[in-house]
């Protein structure tokens, strides 16, 4: 067959093609969406054919163009692109934290390692503070935990809302630098979650020593569960990326580093939404000093105590059909 | 061949060439998204600064929002490009070609955090100059590219020759070659466009040089259709 015809013949298929990429969202397509593997097929003889036939470059661009559009338009919703939102987080997350129970022990060990380490050996040598943080940081957090003051962990000033906007820009990030760090060898991940547990450590641990306990434990104690396990997942999803980079298996390093980003990322999903829901309680509710110390301390370890149970337990039935 | 286009085969046994983007226009891309966002925190903290603090905790969740959560977002929802994508013509791909969907499109934007080190972008722009399809470090793990954005070709402009069929059927490789040196023949001069032109022996049956020259482009003007 010479191209003219060829061409003569298809012409029309072409053209639907071509229109039915190009039907604005909403619009009646040139024909229904069922239609299109089948059409895109034929269009991948054609042009398959019209390379073979040697027709002139002009028309075996087109078709090629008109090929990808079409690739692209068929491939663009493979699957089902997001599980429902409370599927997710019921299930498939606390499943998932259990499935990757290694990286996130170890996670754990490097965070709260340092941080309970630190809390205990403050109460014994309280001067080793000096060796973590700078005089002016030791005296703006005697500003924020002042038994004085009338609302905890920030400056007068400051409204709640000002404070969750800064908490959501601050620790989020903070959650991603330590997932981020875990392509390189998995070192940035244990670097920020062992330099995080000391800070946190060495503040906690120097206030409880300096009698400003009440305070400070007041103020964290409602929001540390999500928070700190926040940081702790964030850590296990790159700790999952750099054993990728460490020991990929039987793959190639590429390979293992995509597979591996699948669950960390999934990771990463669960521990944005703990930090978002830690900066609200951190923002709304921590500050409050109408509430007796008793009832704030009681919330967080019951904080503690739900979420734990919610990793080690949620989605277990659903998760084993 | 020391190319940037990139072959994908697709499962209905054709073959796609992405033409992958390089550092440059990744770079400016960037730089138009940064000013964007940039101009967008800025014109929120305008109005909401009327609001005292709680404005600047929203400008802060703006902030955030569109540093890490809009790019991916955009990608997503508009075949594979942020604004400056789009504005500097490439967009984002998986590695097979198809569209980029959530999860891959968060995990590249959530690793710029690694990329950003150890200053500006050092780590990644490394990564891109190594790896063979110039990825950063989150689209190592993405398992994404970026191509420039299929768009139709420019027409090609050739020059007025009266038409003339090849005296055997040309090969496709070979009638491009024809149409590209008579589109480029106008850059030329008539001396190495002949000298050229006399390598075509084989189908300008040994004319003298400006004669085969003649012939060449009277083919050209036929295989690009003109009758």
């Amino acid at each position: 067959m010479k191209q003219a015809p060829f061409e003569a013949a298809h012409r029309e298929d072409w053209q639907a093609f071509e229109r039915y990429l190009e039907a604005p969202r909403g619009a009646t397509p040139a024909f229904p969406a069922a239609e299109l593997p089948q059409r895109y097929r034929r269009l991948c003889q054609h042009l398959a054919l019209a390379h073979e036939r040697q027709y002139s470059p002009d028309l075996v661009d087109r078709l090629n163009l008109l090929a990808l559009r079409g690739h692209h338009a068929l491939y663009a919703n493979r699957r089902r692109q997001s599980q429902r939102l409370a599927d997710f987080l019921l299930v498939a997350f606390p499943s998932l934290v259990r499935e990757e129970w290694r990286v996130v022990g170890v996670a754990a060990l490097l965070f709260f390692g340092p941080l309970v380490g630190l809390i205990a050996a403050l109460q014994v040598w309280p001067e080793f503070v000096h060796y973590l943080l700078h005089p002016q940081q030791i005296a703006s957090f005697h500003d924020m935990y002042d038994p004085g003051n009338r609302r905890l962990g920030m400056r007068e000033a400051d409204t709640h809302f000002a404070m969750f906007g800064f908490y959501i820009w601050n620790n989020v990030r903070i959650g991603f630098q330590t997932f981020a760090g875990g392509m390189l060898a998995g070192l940035g991940s244990v670097w920020f979650l062992a330099s995080n547990g000391l800070m946190i450590g060495a503040v906690a641990g120097y206030l409880t020593q300096i009698g400003f306990g009440g305070t400070f434990w007041s103020f964290v104690s409602g929001h540390s569960s999500l928070e700190l396990l926040a940081i702790v997942l964030s850590g296990a999803a790159g700790l999952r990326l750099g054993m990728a980079v460490i020991r990929p298996g039987a793959r190639s390093r590429k390979a293992a580093l995509v597979a591996a980003a699948r669950p960390a990322v999934r990771l990463m999903y669960g521990a944005a939404l703990m930090f978002c829901a830690a900066a609200f309680v951190e923002a709304f509710w921590s500050p409050l000093t109408e509430v007796p110390f008793e009832v704030k301390i009681g919330a967080g370890l019951a904080g503690w105590a739900a979420l734990l149970a919610f990793f080690a337990l949620a989605g277990r039935a659903r998760a084993a059909r | 061949m020391l190319d940037t286009a990139r072959r994908v085969s697709t499962p209905e046994g054709i073959e796609l060439t992405l033409y992958l983007a390089g550092p440059v226009p990744r770079a400016l891309a960037w730089a138009v998204d940064f000013f964007l966002r940039a101009a967008v925190v800025i014109a929120v903290l305008m109005v909401a600064g009327y609001f005292g603090w709680a404005g600047v905790g929203m400008a802060l969740l703006v902030a955030f929002v569109v540093e890490w959560l809009a790019p991916a977002w955009f990608e997503v929802l508009w075949n594979g490009q942020t604004p400056g994508k789009r504005a500097l013509g490439i967009a984002v791909v998986h590695d097979d070609g198809t569209p980029v969907r959530w999860g891959p499109a968060l995990t590249r934007n959530l690793l710029r955090a690694v990329d950003f080190l150890p200053f500006f972008y050092g780590f990644g722009l490394a990564a891109m100059l190594i790896s063979r399809d110039f990825k950063r470090l989150g689209d190592l793990a993405a398992g994404t590219v970026v191509v420039y954005a299929p768009g139709k070709a420019p027409a090609r402009s050739l020059p007025q020759a009266p038409p003339q069929p090849p005296p055997v059927p040309l090969s496709l490789e070979e009638q491009r070659v024809v149409l590209e040196l008579a589109e480029r023949s106008a850059s030329l001069t008539q001396e190495r466009l002949e000298e050229l032109a006399e390598l075509a022996a084989p189908i300008t049956g040994r004319a003298a040089g400006a004669a085969s020259a003649a012939r060449l482009l009277g083919m050209a003007s036929h295989l690009a259709g003109r009758r």
